[in-house]
């Protein structure tokens, strides 16, 4: 059991980065905390990739003498682009964000909702 | 020949997109929109006749061999998607340059259209791509152009809207990812036909389960599902006409194409039958029908109206799928094309209506399909095509799946298209009701500057558009060889048999 | 020259099209516009004899040689036509009275100084077209097609006038046949479908042996109110809303054309699609006989009361509509037989006496039989003309509306039903007839003995194209007395064997 758990501590940090992320994504008004919560989520994932990739006392994927275990260096390759992804979501979110303010003077979701309900 | 021209349909908008945000000009921008939808619409018909009975077509991107490289494998399905996304887009555009004037400022109009094809690009790319990670990328380059596309509505709204659903859409398609990474894991390949083929190996492992829970979840979220659809009503409604016309009738679509993929290509059928999918399906797809043409009842807002009718249709589609058979399956795959076309029209005609009458409250509205009575006409027949009315393509879909649902022998679906059926008799006679029978309220003209008599007329564009829409919905209402063909091929290969 | 069958078919409906589309061109210039109204209408008239003379006898349901598909949008339902002799008595009997319409038309239109009068010539074709679809279709699919086409095509026509009041007529009328024919009839369609798997208009009926027999009675009220253009109570109120349209419309279409192809709708489902016998076998007929019953009983009591002229005919068409309803609910030879004669006789008597009344409204701009009195005196022919129309429509010698009151009621007798039922049926008739004479004949014995309000101004009668258009009708209601062979020979085709 202790060996499952600290033989996986990297999936258990993962998860927990994830949640945090989770956890914030819905609970905070503020839009800003809300993209922040967005991004650590999305990290998670990315961490979560790279860390599949990983082996066991394997080394970079270059071929060389002496060395016949290499990590898969696929899931990095595809977070290259996730990271773009994230960053641009992440762009886009501020973005809107900043818009929102000068239309609604707030970043505040419960302010803003009861703006829009009030027309 | 046909290999080179799949890929040509992503690299086309793709180069477009950039050289289209250089220009300043709003009629250049506007051409050249039209002219890569164009040319996206012939490239998908060309290669729709050629795989429409059964040919595939293979395009190795930089020509890496799969499962290493990315694959393009075109067959019935992904040609019929490409088909309606494309045909969607022309339509559109050929829509939007009034629409687009009137709603957006001139400084902006350019990275409109150049966001508007970058959404085709992610559009096509999910319809063309067979690698699921290069699925997600696409998935991602179709959403953020979206938020983007949304965020430019006229009212303040469309921006808390194009928000939320950056928040919701990107936790799905996050979803999405952890699926494929978890697929990933066990597979070690991301090539759908490669991990379909080599399903048996892994198969036993639990966290080819879990992939599957996290890829249909995140995919249920950009599909607006019953009960993920909370997005879809404000993003529908806020959006500028043109967005709203193109989004409504393509974005959902496309994720429940991407459903299809997963549950059926990459995924053997009864792996998930034998995880009670189909029977949760089945009930949501129900539930979609009722709660959505209930709440579209309620709507005094025409664009909130048709977005909650979105929703239930979009049940229609579940519940195809989740019937399994091949009526069902035709059946959700026409419908992919039937709601496309039909809604398509009717938010072209709420455009038309915002345009002239600068909303689309329905209260406010009143009388006025009198003042408009060909494009009322033509909302009429789309209107009609939404509750089923034979001669509309309404009525074929709804047929095929009372089929199937009599074959299967589940009855709570007949009594669910039953029910969505008389509701939507009730919404469509709603707008019916405001535009036309009511005595006109003469208030309906908000905020327009005195001596702008643009408004006092439909632009031709927008008008025929909207006729072009509703004549597609009485034509594959009576002809359906195309769709009927085009659904058959792609169900039975969804089906294997 | 050899015209096959089918090209004459497709010329009954597109004539109407065209005709209609060419005079739209003399928009300026009424007495063009009129004259191909009138050229229209003849050929079309003409077209149906050849169809007459080229019917095939032997074979009273479909035609083999003259049957055509134009679509199939769902394998085995297709849009599909053929001649049989039912369909062409129907399509004689409204082109015929669609040449006297148009003569009348001429007249009134002019005298009555309406507006949009193309667009209401344009209509009117366009609604012939329809009434020819509904004639020669050759299964319930293509049937249900047409007859809705038939409502939206007429709707406009209703609300000519434009008025609040009209909007208010259009908005019952749209409501009630839309309404009912998607939340019944369609519903009933695909039971059909689903129950026999055809719904091809079949001698002996498709039914029998695939529908359990406890369900014939419910299936058959489905139909009943679903086609709700024949009139039933509590559907009927469409047709008094749908007066407040110009006189030649609620002559040719809501006393002819369009309620008789409810009427007709209903006689086809009965014969062709449950079979006679088969209901006879499941005396579904026995308690449903009522609905026609109190239909005929109630709409002579509310005639009675109403002072509208209009109105009180629109409440005898909805009595008369009952007759051939019954006739056909009777189920046995006669009755059909009657119901179907009945069609042509009450065809001919109703649209004189609307043509009656429209010339009184254009000559001295009365509307209610209260102001009536003396008026005889002053419009003799107008009068004598309402006279025979209402004799021939109680049934009284020397006017063809006796020989279908005389198969009505022999019809009657013969029905081997409940005993309840058979005395309800005779009672209701011998009832009816007293109610008639009443409510019809107090109108002219009013106009022509009592004495008039203002002094007498001499002879005035309506504009002499109304003169002529309101002839043809009545001579032809005085002449079918003599000789009612060809509808005999026609209507008795439906019960061969």
């Amino acid at each position: 059991m202790i060996d499952y758990i600290v033989g996986h501590i990297n999936y258990w940090l993962i998860i927990a980065v994830m949640m945090v992320g989770l956890y914030t994504l819905m609970s905070r008004s503020n839009l800003i905390k809300k993209l922040a919560g967005l991004a650590m989520f999305q990290t998670a994932v990315i961490l979560f990739y790279v860390s599949l990739g990983k082996v066991d006392g394997g080394t970079v994927p270059i071929v060389a003498e002496g060395y016949t275990l290499y990590s898969n260096p696929l899931p990095q390759v595809l977070m290259l682009t996730a990271i773009v992804v994230g960053v641009a979501t992440t762009a886009l979110g501020f973005a809107l964000v900043i818009r929102i303010k000068e239309a609604y003077e707030s970043v505040e979701e419960h302010e803003i909702s009861q703006m829009d309900e009030k027309e | 020949m046909n290999e080179q021209l799949t890929i040509l349909l992503v690299v086309i908008p793709l180069i477009a997109a950039p050289i289209t945000a250089l220009f300043k000009n709003k009629d250049i921008a506007w051409a050249i929109t039209l002219l890569v939808s164009t040319a996206c619409f012939v490239l998908s018909v060309i290669i729709m006749l050629d795989v429409i009975d059964g040919k595939h077509v293979i395009y190795e991107l930089g020509g890496w061999r799969p499962p290493w490289g990315i694959e393009y494998k075109i067959d019935a399905l992904n040609a019929f998607i490409a088909l309606i996304v494309s045909g969607i887009a022309t339509i559109s555009s050929i829509y939007a340059k009034s629409s687009v004037e009137h709603e957006i400022d001139d400084s902006t109009i350019p990275l409109f259209y150049a966001a508007f094809q970058l959404c085709l690009l992610g559009l096509l790319g999910i319809a063309l791509t067979g690698d699921v990670f290069n699925l997600f990328v696409f998935l991602e380059i179709s959403s953020l152009s979206t938020y983007a596309l949304i965020s430019m509505g006229k009212h303040r709204k469309a921006l808390t809207a194009a928000f939320s659903y950056l928040i919701l859409g990107t936790v799905g398609a996050t979803f999405f990812l952890i699926g494929v990474g978890f697929l990933f894991a066990a597979s070690g390949s991301l090539n759908t036909a490669d991990i379909a083929q080599r399903f048996e190996t892994f198969a036993h492992m639990q966290l080819v389960e879990t992939a599957l829970i996290f890829m249909v979840l995140g995919i249920a979220l950009k599909a607006a599902v019953f009960p993920l659809h909370s997005w879809l009503p404000n993003a529908y409604s806020q959006a500028p006409s043109a967005v709203s016309v193109f989004l409504s009738a393509t974005a959902t679509k496309v994720s429940i194409y991407a459903l299809y993929r997963v549950l059926f290509d990459l995924y053997p059928v009864q792996y998930w039958v034998d995880m009670l999918m189909p029977q949760i399906l089945l009930s949501l797809g129900c539930v979609a029908v009722i709660y959505g043409s209930y709440r579209a009842w309620q709507q005094v807002e025409m664009k909130r109206l048709l977005a909650f009718s979105s929703v239930a249709q979009i049940g229609y589609m579940i519940i195809g799928l989740a019937l399994l058979n091949q009526n069902g399956l035709t059946a959700s795959i026409m419908h992919l094309f039937n709601h496309a076309v039909i809604k398509a029209t009717l938010f072209m005609g709420a455009g038309i209506l915002l345009y002239r009458a600068n909303t689309t409250d329905l209260g406010s509205l009143r009388g006025m399909g009198r003042d408009i009575p060909w494009s009322f006409a033509a909302m009429v027949i789309a209107g009609l095509s939404l509750i089923g009315v034979p001669g509309t393509v309404g009525f074929i879909t709804k047929w095929y799946l009372l089929e199937s649902a009599i074959e299967t022998g589940q009855w709570i679906v007949v009594v669910t298209i039953v029910i969505g059926s008389v509701l939507a008799i009730g919404y469509v006679w709603k707008i019916v009701e405001s535009l036309y029978f009511r005595s006109s309220r003469k208030v309906h003209i908000h905020a327009v500057e005195s001596g702008d008599d643009s408004v006092g007329k439909t632009p031709i564009g927008m008008a025929v558009a909207l006729w072009i829409g509703a004549g597609l919905c009485i034509f594959f209402g009576l002809n359906t060889d195309l769709s009927f063909d085009a659904a058959t091929t792609a169900a039975l290969s969804l089906l294997k048999q | 020259m050899d015209f096959s069958m089918s090209h004459l078919i497709i010329a009954s409906m597109l004539v109407p099209v065209f005709g209609g589309l060419i005079l739209t061109r003399f928009d300026n210039k009424p007495n063009l516009r009129e004259a191909v109204t009138l050229v229209t209408a003849i050929v079309v008239f003409v077209i149906n004899i050849l169809i007459y003379q080229g019917l095939d006898w032997s074979q009273a349901d479909a035609v083999v040689n003259s049957k055509f598909s134009i679509a199939e949008p769902i394998e085995g339902l297709s849009v599909t036509f053929s001649a049989t002799p039912f369909g062409s008595m129907f399509a004689l009997i409204a082109s015929g009275l669609w040449i006297a319409t148009s003569t009348y038309a001429i007249g009134y239109m002019r005298a009555h100084h309406e507006k949009h009068q193309t667009r209401f010539y344009l209509l009117f074709a366009l609604a012939i077209a329809g009434v020819m679809a509904v004639a020669y279709s050759d299964n319930l699919f293509t049937l249900f097609l047409f007859y809705e086409v038939l409502t939206v095509s007429t709707y406009p026509l209703v609300t000519h006038a434009g008025s609040r009041n009209a909007r208010r007529g259009g908005r019952n009328y749209i409501r009630i046949l839309m309404g009912s024919s998607i939340l019944f009839f369609l519903p009933a369609m695909i039971i059909v479908w689903f129950v026999a798997g055809d719904l091809t208009f079949t001698q002996g009926g498709v039914l029998e042996g695939n529908l359990d027999a406890v369900w014939t009675a419910p299936l058959l009220l489905l139909f009943l109110f679903g086609i709700s253009k024949a009139g039933l109570m509590p559907l009927h109120r469409w047709l008094p809303s749908a007066m407040v349209a110009p006189t030649p419309v609620s002559a040719l279409l809501h006393a002819v054309a369009v309620v008789k192809a409810g009427v007709f709708s209903i006689l086809k489902v009965i014969v062709f699609i449950f079979g006679t016998d088969f209901i006879t076998q499941t005396q579904a007929n026995d308690w449903l006989l009522f609905v026609p019953l109190f239909t005929i009983v109630a709409a002579s009591l509310i005639a009675l009361q109403k002072d509208n002229l209009k109105e009180r005919l629109a409440y005898s068409t909805v009595s008369q509509l009952s007759y051939i309803v019954l006739g056909a609910l009777l189920a046995n030879k006669l009755g059909v037989l009657g119901g179907s004669m009945h069609i042509a006789m009450h065809a001919f008597a109703k649209i004189s006496l609307f043509f009656a009344a429209g010339a009184i409204l254009v000559t001295t701009h009365k509307k209610n039989v209260s102001q009536l009195s003396g008026l005889g005196r002053q419009m003799p022919f107008t009068f004598a003309v309402f006279t025979i129309g209402t004799l021939s429509i109680i049934g009284l010698p020397i006017f063809g509306g006796v020989w279908s009151k005389w198969y009505l009621v022999s019809g009657g007798l013969e029905f081997s039903g409940a005993e309840l039922t058979f005395w309800a049926v005779l009672t209701a008739l011998a009832i009816s007839s007293m109610l008639n004479i009443y409510y019809l004949l107090s109108i002219p014995v009013k106009a022509f003995f009592m004495p008039a309000d203002n002094e007498d101004v001499g002879i005035k009668e309506a504009p002499i194209p109304c003169l002529i258009g309101m002839a043809i009708p009545t001579a032809i209601t005085i002449y079918l007395f003599f000789d009612p062979s060809l509808f005999y020979e026609l209507s008795a085709t439906l019960t061969k064997a």
